[in-house]
């Protein structure tokens, strides 16, 4: 063992050897994480109290200018420094390793903490208009392109931390056999985060360039074309990290095994071969790209994923029905789902976390991802709600509702207000499935997305939007507003708990406890129905 | 605590996990299936034609059109009505759509779009039909109206701050 052994301490409920400078860095992230998710969320409500046309809040300005802040510090910040903080949590912590270099992670949050401030800044100046997208030849300040390089590099440094601590927990036997569940699931993660961040590169880099006047122009069709080599599979990142967080919680609440875990890690192998040409469908109505290039590489290539979701879809629940029958719940055929932990927004959230996925966000991507289909929905605020579905009411969620097991886990603390935080959980989910279908639904109008005013005020010619849109446009907002509820709940948990909460002493002191593997039948087999 | 975990790869599917991806593998090649059928079969399908234009030849294009064809102006904005069967230019600049056409229904038209500046969405509208118009780029759509009226081309592209006030006209007779 290279490291000493105080730098490690055991965690009396886990048993883990944690690294303390690998909880150190999880620490950091997850507070950035809080942070940028609270920036976001006001971000947030202000662009859903402007979209609701009777309210309609901010200027045309400041509205695009909060769209661009929400977007980034949502999709972006919040989401990956949460991420990072997992993926050494699944790695370091997980594995029973020292983390391979911890300067390199504190390099890492640094650059990310940098890059997210330039972002910040420069669109609180007005001086990057461009929404997150930023399709040339809009442009923004180079501050901010160089900002996100920086978040960047710093997230690409995060993830070959990650894979160099995989190595050195290999290599100095900290674990036997092969790695856990979850941390297959984060490998597959950080492995579609290395060729996202890439893309990103190829396109952010010369975009800097040509943000300072060193190259010429930027070709739009271009610029698209490899953009959404990063736009698309990050959600991938976010997708293989939410469904590992999903085994996790089912593991810690009811102490699920799936079924055969090879069917699970076979489908984290399908998202890694086969979800970046799925990001075809960005471009179905563009010029530039021929309708074979499109046909292809939108369906064999997204079906393979889409195989991969449908697996994950029937294992996930099929680990936890298994284990709570395990455990007796056999009357009838939903008495494991009643009687499953409900009090424990672990469970809440991931249940809610399974199904807007499923049901608003998972579901209808396919659907739009069709060359036809999508000639009726591109730009429009199906879209929109679309990803609020699989980003917001799947990613989002499953981070919040695990997030009431690594706080007291790692920083220590009991989480305060156990009983807000049960209501948290069912706020934001079920506004965040309102916002979903209504965007949707107002959508299927032909309500545009990233649009300030459907009431074209200023316009040369009038447009007679559908009444029923200005309805669900109505009910967006009113969702908006549960769902900022509960975001905001969140973080008042989770800055309480981590500044003020009450010291955890012994494994009696957590707030929500792990639960022991439910009993083994032996054959890896489900009982009978 | 040591953590051992079983190597997974040899053990045997369970029948249920067995059935249930057959059944998802099976709807995924009927997807897949009737993407390309669809495409040669629906014909709903978006354009593929396609061709490079810069900005100041697309400008000298719908000039031109707009010579030969104007037939009167609306809200400032030049009308035209270009015979069935012709090459049509409309043009997207930051914020306004250039210029109203005036189509006869059940004609074919050849709408060639594109922009002069930054990135656009051409959104027709009620009739909620989305294509992209970027500049240096001519996306070419072969379009017959089959109903009369007036139609709106909202952009549905973020292009600026002024952007909510960028509509077009078509009118169909």
């Amino acid at each position: 063992m290279s490291a000493s052994n105080e730098a490690f301490r055991t965690c009396d409920v886990t048993g883990f050897r944690v690294h303390r400078p690998a909880e150190w860095l999880i620490r950091v992230n997850a507070v950035a994480a809080v942070v940028c998710v609270l920036i976001g969320g006001i971000y947030g409500l202000l662009v859903a109290l402007t979209r609701w046309p009777a309210v309609h809040l901010l200027d045309a300005a400041w509205y695009y200018r909060a769209l661009s802040g929400h977007g980034l510090n949502m999709l972006i910040f919040w989401i990956i420094f949460f991420e990072v903080a997992g993926l050494y949590f699944g790695s370091a912590v997980v594995l029973n390793s020292r983390i391979a270099a911890p300067k390199v992670g504190w390099l890492a949050f640094i650059l990310m903490v940098a890059g997210a401030l330039l972002v910040n800044v420069s669109i609180l100046r007005g001086k990057a208009d461009v929404l997150m997208t930023s399709y040339p030849p809009l442009k923004a300040e180079p501050m901010y392109y160089l900002g996100v390089i920086l978040f960047a590099v710093g997230a690409l440094l995060a993830v070959i931390l990650f894979f160099a601590t995989l190595v050195v927990a290999k290599r100095e036997k900290t674990y036997q056999g092969s790695v856990p569940l979850f941390t297959f699931g984060l490998t597959a993660a950080a492995i579609i985060a290395i060729f996202t961040l890439a893309h990103g590169a190829a396109i952010y880099v010369p975009t800097f360039l040509w943000s300072i006047g060193l190259l010429p122009g930027i070709d739009p069709a271009i610029y698209r074309t490899v953009w959404w080599g990063l736009g698309h599979p990050s959600q991938q990142i976010n997708v293989a990290a939410m469904i590992s967080i999903w085994y996790l919680i089912g593991t810690l609440t009811v102490g699920s095994k799936p079924v055969n875990e090879k069917v699970c890690r076979g489908a984290f192998l399908l998202y890694i071969l086969f979800i970046n040409l799925a990001s075809a469908h960005h471009l179905l109505v563009d010029p530039g790209v021929s309708s074979t290039w499109k046909v292809w590489n939108t369906s064999y290539a997204m079906y393979l994923a889409v195989v991969a979701s449908m697996i994950h879809a029937y294992t996930v629940p099929a680990a936890i029905e298994l284990a709570q029958r395990r455990k007796g719940y056999n009357k009838s055929l939903f008495e494991w789902l009643r009687k499953a932990p409900w009090g424990n927004p672990a469970v809440a959230g991931m249940a809610l976390s399974v199904f807007v996925f499923g049901f608003l966000g998972g579901l209808t991507g396919p659907i739009l991802g069709t060359e036809q289909v999508n000639i009726i929905a591109h730009n429009t605020y199906r879209i929109t709600g679309h990803f609020h579905g699989t980003v917001v009411g799947g990613t989002t969620l499953a981070f919040m509702a695990l997030s009431y097991y690594i706080v007291p886990l790692i920083f220590r603390r009991q989480i305060a207000f156990p009983k807000l935080a049960n209501l948290q959980v069912w706020l934001f989910g079920l506004g965040v499935a309102g916002l979903s279908a209504t965007m949707m639904l107002a959508g299927s109008y032909g309500v545009p997305r990233r649009h300030w005013d459907i009431a074209f005020s200023g316009a040369p010619f009038g447009v007679e939007v559908n009444p029923a849109a200005y309805m669900w446009l109505a009910l967006m907002g009113i969702s908006a507003i549960i769902a900022a509820i509960g975001g905001a709940l969140y973080c008042l948990i989770a800055v309480v708990t981590v500044f003020f909460g009450k010291r955890m002493d012994s494994p009696k002191d957590l707030t929500y406890p792990v639960s022991a593997p439910a009993p083994d039948a032996g054959t890896g087999i489900a009982p009978s129905l | 605590m040591s953590i051992n975990v079983e190597r997974v790869w040899w053990k045997p599917v369970d029948k249920g996990e067995k059935i249930w991806i057959i059944i998802a593998l099976m709807w995924a090649i009927f997807l897949f299936v009737m993407m390309p059928w669809w495409h040669y079969y629906g014909k709903q399908n978006p354009s593929s034609e396609t061709y490079k234009v810069s900005p100041e030849k697309f400008q000298e294009l719908t000039n031109r059109m707009i010579e030969q064809y104007k037939v009167g102006e609306d809200a400032g904005i030049p009308v035209v009505a270009p015979p069935p069967g012709s090459d049509v230019f409309l043009l997207a600049r930051q914020f306004q759509w250039t210029p109203v056409l005036k189509f006869k229904k059940g004609e074919t038209y050849r709408l060639h779009l594109s922009s002069m500046d930054v990135q656009h969405g051409f959104s027709l509208q009620p009739t909620n039909m989305n294509f992209m118009v970027l500049p240096g780029y001519d996306y070419v759509l072969t379009m017959t109206p089959t109903e009369t009226g007036t139609f709106e081309v909202v952009c549905n592209e973020f292009c600026g701050i002024g952007h909510h006030a960028m509509v077009g006209k078509i009118i169909v007779e």
